[in-house]
């Protein structure tokens, strides 16, 4: 075949590919958009629900939500930070190093149905946590410490190599020289990866399923040992559970999930342009 | 046995990379505020020597050494804290490396991390080190503006001035110009030949004709073993060896 053809007709496959990407997250937006945005309003943000979860607001579904994801993090960003620093900056590459790391490479790709068994089996029943948000929040952690661990790992080791050799040659202590050259220079990067998880974690609704989501609470959780509705719960409840919720308080309820994942990855980008701008070396 | 003009008695002394030998049966003497060079073509040891020196080498995970090395007498290894040993030996490397800090905390990063928090003592090790190094007049109005800023040349003052905000003994230069223009070159020279009187400067050099101009006393290095050392104009004059003469000729290397 001509060489020019065959290279047009390589274009608009790649093109046409690429598009196709696109489309489904187009068409998902402006649907959820369009049959949402009429529910969206003060008293639906900030008001429980009434009658039977067909009327008033998903309130304790947002803030149950927000206390799961607050919860995970600060669970799994320390552990998954100190981890990472263990592993890059301590650890030589022997055979146990090797192990860990395949370990969380692996821990990454667990179906998220799988962590809410291990959730039941581990915090709920044998710690006797029961299901409440705590042994929520620590299930949602440990699905996202893979995240955490793998992102954190990449921000530390692309810090430049010299750093570390110039502040041990000053006379700083590994551990000084890791705190006040490297981890300043990776907090972007890890941060960035911390975004990332609770955007995971608030999205997942597996971890929570067993663990800690109400199908229905009157009131608002008042311990960490309650349990507590969460958003993509609620939206699973009121899609397919109870029957003549209206459509756009469906499509609303997933409206404002998706709105509070998306401005966490906004806020994720935005952190990650800022660090390669203000990037020297 | 411990002679005092002796600063550094290096004896039977060995670097291995797994089964790559970088030094071999090393020993010789560093006399106090000497200006001693080591000379040789690329892969001749002499940067493993230099981070023998402060210890810099243990951070090849797979080099090992053996005989001993002895600062004032002391061994390095069995007889001091490593982190004691290179706040008393600095080195500048062959690349300027500022952190990407401020002039000033680059300068106080070796005593913040002693602890220091006085801003007065600070403060004075930062002019005292800035003017040592020649630094001081350019820098003084800006010493709160990032260090990636400067010059070349200027950044490799700054690294002098870094190291000698900490008091050391001894300054251990890697190539120090290998970057640099000819007239940065020539200024770092002037600060080498000054900085003697109070410092003993170790400086490893590509350039032979450097070496001549500030060395008092000269090492060659070839495939990890000194081939000799001698007083530096002797050395540039009459050597003992046919190849250090070959290789100062520019017969190779």
């Amino acid at each position: 075949m001509d060489p020019r053809r065959s290279q047009k007709i390589a274009f608009a496959v790649l093109l046409l590919a690429t598009l196709l990407v696109v489309l489904p997250v187009v068409v998902i937006l402006a649907i959820i958009v369009a049959k949402g945005a009429s529910a969206i309003s003060w008293d639906f943000l900030f008001s429980m629900p009434r009658e039977g979860m067909s009327a008033g607001g998903i309130l304790p579904a947002i803030l149950g939500t927000l206390y799961l994801v607050l919860g995970a993090v600060i669970f799994a960003v320390p552990l998954g930070v100190m981890a990472a620093i263990y592993l890059v900056e301590y650890s030589s590459d022997n055979r146990m190093s090797r192990l860990v790391k395949l370990a969380i490479v692996n821990l990454a790709g667990v179906p998220s149905v799988v962590y809410g068994l291990f959730g039941l089996g581990i915090f709920v029943t044998f710690f006797g946590f029961g299901a409440s948000i705590l042994s929520g929040s620590l299930t949602l952690g440990i699905m996202i410490l893979p995240v955490i661990i793998t992102s954190s790992r990449e921000a530390l080791e692309s810090v430049p190599k010299h750093f570390r050799t110039v502040s041990l040659s000053l006379g700083a202590s590994r551990w000084q020289t890791i705190r006040h050259s490297v981890l300043p220079h990776a907090l972007p990067g890890i941060l960035t990866g911390m975004i990332l998880g609770l955007g995971r974690a608030a999205g997942e609704t597996a971890p929570i399923l067993f663990t800690v989501a109400a199908f229905y609470l009157p009131r608002l959780p008042q311990s960490v040992f309650d349990q507590s509705m969460a958003l993509p719960y609620h939206l699973y409840v009121i899609s397919t559970q109870v029957p003549g919720i209206a459509e756009n308080v469906r499509y609303g309820t997933a409206l404002v999930l998706l709105t509070l994942v998306l401005l966490l990855n906004l806020a994720a980008i935005v952190l990650r342009s800022r660090f390669r701008r203000k990037k020297k070396w | 046995m411990v002679n005092p003009q002796h600063k550094f008695s290096v004896r039977n002394f060995n670097v291995h990379y797994d089964h790559f030998s970088a030094l071999r049966n090393l020993n010789l003497e560093i006399n106090a505020n000497e200006i001693f060079t080591v000379i040789g073509p690329a892969n001749s040891g002499k940067t493993t020597f230099l981070n023998s020196l402060n210890r810099l080498i243990d951070l090849v995970p797979a080099s090992r050494c053996s005989g001993e090395i002895l600062l004032d007498g002391i061994d390095i290894r069995a007889g001091m804290e490593v982190e004691t040993l290179r706040r008393k030996v600095g080195i500048v490397f062959a690349l300027p490396l500022p952190l990407p800090i401020s002039i000033f905390e680059n300068v106080v990063f070796g005593l913040r991390m002693q602890g220091v928090r006085d801003l007065r003592r600070l403060n004075q090790a930062v002019e005292r080190s800035l003017r040592e190094s020649y630094l001081w007049d350019e820098v003084k109005d800006r010493l709160s503006t990032p260090a990636m800023n400067l010059s070349g040349g200027q950044q490799q003052r700054l690294c002098t001035a870094r190291i000698l905000a900490g008091q050391p003994d001894v300054l251990l230069f890697d190539e120090p110009t290998s970057g640099l223009d000819p007239i940065s070159t020539a200024r770092i020279e002037e600060t080498l030949l000054i900085l003697k009187k109070k410092y003993t400067v170790v400086l490893v050099t590509n350039n032979v004709a450097q070496a001549a101009r500030v060395g008092e006393r000269t090492a060659f290095f070839l495939m990890g073993e000194m081939i000799e050392v001698s007083e530096t104009g002797k050395m540039f004059t009459t050597p003992a060896d046919t190849r250090t003469g070959d290789y100062i000729t520019g017969k190779f290397g």
